[in-house]
């Protein structure tokens, strides 16, 4: 099997989950090339054809599309890979429909010669296996061990023509100012805290646990939480000894930013919720009944 | 002006789900129906844009699916939107993005749409393939996943989400297609009168081979719950239980309380 892997960049470094690509391909013993457009410093590691343009054009797709489709006009490759994230969702249609080719987004893992994807806010998994003779596939970031780098690609200098259909006006950088990548504890709301209200129970708990308070989206779209404390792949990444999901169902955005937890407990009343599949303890209860005796029995202790 | 807005309907993500007898999707009995979250999203900025330029915009809603998805059109109408169309497809949930993307793109072909919104992707498959796909077959261009749109005669400017809560500006130009993304807006309640409208207004119903339904490029099988943690415990019972035995189980497996009380 020959892979084409569509590498990402930004500020003109190469994405550290590119490396991830490369243990997709690991996975499936197969053959890899890349492309990559807009790296200025090292080049990834590995041995195999990179092709590659010293053009920018950020959020140019149609440039993005021309480039990936001339690499794959050279390589052939059986399937192109690319990261499931905000570049990768974006470009891999515009591939696939050039292509006219099978597109199988967020893959999770791999089944029996299929490519298991996640369904119903991850509640649910299913397998998909591409129709067609060539496939565009999408990994999810955080679902494949990385590979090992080393070996030096052959470099293939191509180009593509630019379009100026959509035109960047600029980047807006993301609201700071709560740093929740060290805190040792994080206790986070969900949806099913309920309202804006009943987030001063988990406010609560977190104090009790001399932790931090987290979010989940819809909590900071709702404006119970400011947005600097949300936790997943469109806010922070977060990697306490303790996190505690309450009333978040855990959406894969949400997992990929806290899987990395030393222990997880979550409290929800649905028991099928995704967050039981990277749950130490999963409480079954409403959080409005169970925070505070929670947060009583630890001030207990005292 | 002319606006599309495309909109699936989904179970709540809160049902119990089951594989159905073929094992390719599931089982729709006892399932509860609404709006797909993204959807809403989309709904919502496409009826505020044909507000703010006063009568001169329609909003056509479009959704594919057997009988039952017409209670969504029929939000979206009572949301504010104009026309509702119905493609009547019973097969619909077993469609791959290609093929619900050919249909889409079959029917908006030839309509002269200035801008088509869609949600990013759906609760159920989170494919988020078709909006793309779409604007490919149409030839317009398109952004994905948009926190802000604003329009100015002919022109817009967006906000995309990136990774990490980085967003980037973009401008373009009508014809184009935007995906929107969770918290783009607040989408309203309609009001009763609304609602009592949306109940009367005529649907335009079409066939899946009328608006030139094509053959899937993907196949889907086993369907299954993702399995919860294997080393995981599940607890019920009542809440002081409950409490005393997490307090037990967080003394002996973290650190986090410290010995002898809390830090």
């Amino acid at each position: 099997m020959k892979l084409l892997l569509v590498g990402e960049v930004l500020d003109g470094a190469i994405v550290p989950e590119v490396a991830e690509l490369f243990g997709f391909a690991a996975r499936l013993g197969a053959e890899t090339s890349m492309v990559l457009t807009g790296a200025s410093g090292n080049l990834p590691a590995f041995e195999g054809r990179l092709y590659r343009a010293d053009a920018v054009h950020e959020f140019d797709m149609t440039y993005h599309k021309r480039f990936v489709l001339a690499a794959i006009e050279r390589e052939q490759p059986d399937a192109v890979v690319f990261l499931h994230s905000s570049y990768g969702w974006d470009l891999a249609p515009r591939v696939a429909f050039a292509m006219q080719a099978a597109l199988i987004s967020g893959i999770v893992g791999l089944d029996g010669g299929g490519y298991l994807v996640e369904s119903c806010n991850g509640k649910m998994r299913r397998t998909v296996r591409p129709l067609t003779g060539r496939a565009v596939l999408t990994i999810q970031p955080g679902a494949f061990a990385v590979a090992p780098m080393q070996g030096s690609p052959e470099v293939i200098d191509i180009d593509a023509e630019p379009d100026a259909a959509v035109e960047f006006l600029g980047c807006i950088q993301p609201e700071r100012g709560v740093d929740l990548s060290r805190a040792s504890v994080i206790v986070s709301a969900g949806r099913g805290v309920g309202s804006a209200e009943r987030v001063e129970l988990v406010r609560a708990l977190s104090e009790a646990l001399g932790g931090e308070v987290g979010a989940s989206r819809p909590v900071v779209d709702a404006g119970w939480l400011e947005r600097a404390r949300q936790v997943g792949s469109s806010g922070q990444n977060v990697s306490p000894a303790l996190y505690v999901a309450c009333g978040i169902s855990g959406a894969i955005q949400h997992l990929a930013g806290m899987k990395g937890s030393g222990f997880v407990l979550a409290v929800n009343t649905d028991r099928d919720a995704p967050i039981a599949s990277v749950a130490d303890v999963l409480v079954v209860a409403d959080v409005a009944e169970f925070l505070p005796a929670l947060t009583a029995a630890i001030q207990a202790r005292k | 002006m002319n606006i599309l807005v495309c909109i699936k309907q989904v179970p709540d993500m809160e049902d119990h789900f089951v594989p159905n007898a073929a094992g390719r999707w599931f089982d729709e009995i006892g399932l509860v129906w609404r709006m797909n979250e993204y959807d809403a999203f989309a709904v919502e900025e496409a009826v505020r844009l044909k507000e703010s330029l006063g009568g001169e915009a329609r909003v056509t809603a479009l959704s594919i699916g057997p009988v039952r998805v017409v209670e969504t059109i029929r939000k979206a109408l009572s949301m504010g939107c104009d026309e509702g169309v119905h493609i009547d497809d019973p097969m619909a949930t077993e469609r791959d993005p290609w093929q619900i993307a050919s249909m889409i793109a079959g029917f908006a072909a030839g309509r002269g749409f200035d801008l088509i919104f869609t949600g990013m992707q759906s609760e159920d498959r989170s494919s988020a393939q078709v909006g793309v796909l779409v604007a490919e077959r149409l030839g317009i261009a398109s952004v994905t996943g948009i926190t802000a749109f604003e329009w100015q005669d002919g022109s817009m400017t967006v906000e995309r989400e990136l990774e990490g809560g980085r967003k980037c500006r973009l401008g373009l130009k009508a014809p184009a297609l935007l995906t929107c993304q969770l918290g783009l807006n607040t989408p309203r309640y309609p009001t009763l009168p609304n609602i009592m409208k949306s109940k009367r207004a005529a649907l335009t119903v079409l066939s899946p081979e009328s608006v030139g339904l094509e053959s899937p490029k993907a196949s889907s099988e086993n369907f299954r719950p993702h399995e919860p943690n294997a080393a995981g415990v599940i607890l019920e019972g009542d809440a002081e239980t409950l409490a005393a035995q997490v307090v037990s189980i967080l003394e002996s497996r973290t650190s986090v309380l410290g010995p002898g009380g809390v830090r």
